[in-house]
């Protein structure tokens, strides 16, 4: 029988993504990355793209995986766990394996909305039996900063410096998971550790799908946001209530929102205490403000618009 | 006993495939190569292997998925050429420096632009010095004799690494050739069942962890032991090619000799292009001309020594490139055999030609051309130059 969802039961589970590892301080992916592990029931085969979690984690003798894992490059993880995932199929038919294993990939936003996505893309289009974790903290954080297609719009990152004359990224972000949940078979999810039991049912959910699926975790990131140390949940709490991160699901082309918030925060509560975002609240960037409050508004309607669309 | 057959390089590699029988196969189709991995795929819709199939979205994907399968534990094969082996280029040092044994069918193509897809070593050439064992054949029956070693040679405990085997585009992938294959059965025991020597990523009792991050502490150390292995080829290949011979009755080293023992002139020439040579030496030699050939077979890690100790005593040598490394440079091959003469006290003279690239015919005029260049070199006449293109349009 499944661990129950609550702290007292899952406290008594093994981590089998341990402590020591180099993260910096308050960083969201090893919240987002215990979460997951702890959630599977199965044993797991992980594959990380090159990133901060992949960097952090396994050092030369020290890993803090207590779990086949395995990293090659960085645009690739979706073929990797492909690869791993078809040996297993191999080996399972012949007979040579025994046990239910269940497989995930590990990208950050860099690595699966730009340079992995299409491998990302390849594994889920071949309904290939996987789970792969995105957690998206909107730039390459790793290399320094720089601009993603996961960036929001108007974020100061070191590729699209706030200056005097370029205001942040002139771009919003690009909608990943309608992207994969364009493809046959799919389960997909957004979550936030902030929603933990509603991200650990989705892992669960995706691992027990026949198939491929994919999930987006938003993952504070401090030294990117410029937020507090101890602010990571707070902040991917403040996503959440605003609606820029909405929770939901989408399975065989029909949208749930998991998670609706009483009361809609303005997104400016989630912008604020980001010092990426600083120079937009000075005067002569309130559009910039406007256009990114309607392209929330402008979502979350919709997503409220496809999940009526096929409400029983 | 085997049977003589008609079959085309592409279809010798695929059977050869299909008698390893491996449990994951990645891989993209391109030109010249994707014959094999069509042929491959009848043998998987039809049930005749094993093989779980990861038909990826690129070539990148392609290796990457059989990195992955590798890892996993178990037997992994792939066929790419020209494109696709440069946009597999990273995957490369990762397939090596991970030391998973996956053999790669290569139908050797020519790199664009301009865009070409016949037959030169560009694409191999380009991929010497990724840690990976090469193997060139000058036929189809090469091909599949490579191709069934290759899985011992790369498999081997003492080794686990990946190889590649290269056969020349469209000349030996696509025309048809008279070859033999071996019984299935007795190819089949010769290849042998994989074994699993490390813990896999699917051995979940011994979890690993692989690809760490390893900085300024090891990697230094991680490239040398690299090195080292690489030095543990030679014997290997050689081992494995006398098991080979005694099942097939054909000879396989480090590379081939021909007529080369009393030689004062000899060419040096990798691939299909030996074949042709050959006709000319034994012309040269009906002439009463000592001409030779060395044609070699195992190119990276390349037998230095062994090269070096059949070539001394050759008065004048040609090394013939289908590849060049541009900017006043020589071609790839021409400066391995520079290096592996260098120690000798007394030195062939030494010249380079660049011929046949993007599947420009090479012929026997060529062979004949060169031969009579250094039949000149050999009696004392002066170098004019050392590197020159041949069979290029006035």
């Amino acid at each position: 029988m499944a661990t129950p969802l609550n702290l007292k039961e899952l406290s008594k589970k093994e981590e089998l993504f341990t402590p020591g590892h180099r993260l910096c301080a308050g960083c969201g992916a090893p919240i987002v990355a215990k979460m997951v592990v702890m959630a599977a029931e199965h044993p797991l085969v992980m594959t990380n793209a090159t990133g901060c979690l992949e960097v952090s984690t396994c050092i030369s003798e020290n890993t803090a995986w207590k779990m086949p894992w395995i990293h090659s490059a960085f645009e690739n993880a979706g073929a990797t766990i492909g690869g791993i995932e078809a040996m297993y199929r191999s080996l399972k038919k012949q007979g040579k394996i025994k046990e239910d294993i269940k497989f995930i990939a590990w990208g950050g936003d860099g690595g699966t909305y730009d340079i992995g996505l299409q491998a990302l893309s390849g594994v889920m289009e071949r309904g290939q039996d996987v789970l792969y974790v995105c957690y998206d903290n909107g730039a390459y954080m790793n290399t320094g900063i720089q601009r993603s297609s996961a960036t929001p719009l108007g974020a100061d990152t070191t590729t699209c410096p706030a200056g005097s004359v370029v205001q942040g990224k002139p771009q919003g972000r690009k909608d990943l998971a309608k992207i994969i949940a364009a493809h046959q078979g799919t389960y997909v999810a957004q979550a936030s550790p902030s929603n933990w039991q509603d991200l650990m049912k989705k892992v669960r959910k995706a691992l027990d799908h026949k198939g491929p699926s994919f999930m987006n975790i938003i993952a504070p990131c401090n030294r990117g946001w410029r937020t507090q140390l101890n602010d990571a949940i707070l902040m991917s709490r403040l996503a959440v209530d605003t609606c820029y991160w909405p929770l939901f699901e989408i399975q065989d082309n029909i949208t749930t929102i998991t998670y609706k918030p009483k009361e809609k925060k303005p997104l400016v509560d989630f912008l604020k205490p980001q010092g990426r975002f600083k120079h937009l609240f000075a005067p002569g960037n309130e559009a910039i403000l406007k256009q990114a409050q309607d392209d929330v508004d402008a979502y979350w309607e919709r997503l409220l618009k496809e999940e009526a669309c096929f409400a029983k | 006993m085997g049977k003589k057959i008609g079959i085309t390089g592409n279809e010798a590699i695929a059977n050869a495939m299909r008698i390893a029988n491996p449990d994951v196969c990645g891989a993209f189709p391109i030109t010249p190569a994707t014959e094999i991995m069509q042929r491959f795929c009848t043998f998987v819709s039809n049930g005749e292997v094993k093989t779980e199939t990861v038909l990826a979205e690129s070539e990148h994907s392609a290796m990457s998925a059989c990195i992955g399968a590798s890892a996993a534990g178990g037997r992994v094969a792939t066929a790419t050429a020209a494109q696709g082996l440069a946009l597999m280029w990273e995957m490369l040092f990762i397939a090596s420096g991970l030391r998973l044994p996956i053999v790669m069918g290569v139908a050797n193509r020519a790199l664009s632009a301009p865009l070409n897809i016949h037959g030169d070593h560009s694409d191999g050439m380009g991929a010497r010095d990724c840690g990976w064992i090469h193997l060139y054949c000058e036929d189809a029956q090469e091909g599949y004799d490579n191709m069934l070693q290759a899985f011992r040679i790369g498999e081997h405990k003492d080794l686990r690494l990946p190889v590649m085997v290269g056969i020349d585009g469209f000349i030996t992938s696509h025309s048809i050739q008279t070859a033999e294959y071996l019984d299935d059965d007795v190819a089949r025991k010769f290849v042998g069942e994989y074994q699993q020597t490390l813990p896999a990523l699917l051995d979940i009792k011994n979890p690993v962890s692989m690809g760490a991050l390893i900085l300024t502490d090891y990697y230094h150390e991680y490239r040398k032991a690299h090195e080292q292995v690489m030095m543990r080829v030679f014997k290997v290949v050689e081992d494995i090619g006398k098991e080979f011979e005694k099942i097939s009755g054909r000879p396989y080293g480090l590379f081939e000799s021909y007529r080369l023992e009393d030689a004062e002139v000899a060419i040096v020439v990798m691939s299909s292009a030996a074949g042709t040579t050959k006709e000319v030496v034994d012309e040269y030699r009906a002439k009463g001309i000592k001409a030779g050939l060395l044609k070699p077979r195992l190119y990276r890690p390349f037998p230095y020594t062994q090269i070096a100790e059949a070539l001394k005593h050759v008065k004048a040598i040609a090394v013939l490139d289908r590849a060049d490394c541009w900017g006043g440079s020589y071609g790839p091959l021409f400066t391995d055999i520079t290096g592996a003469l260098y120690g000798l006290d007394k030195k062939p003279v030494l010249i380079n030609k660049i011929y046949g690239l993007g599947g420009r015919d090479y012929m026997p005029d060529q062979a004949e051309y060169t031969f009579n260049e250094l039949i000149d070199l050999a009696k004392g006449g002066k170098v004019k130059a050392v590197k020159e293109y041949i069979g290029v349009r006035e």
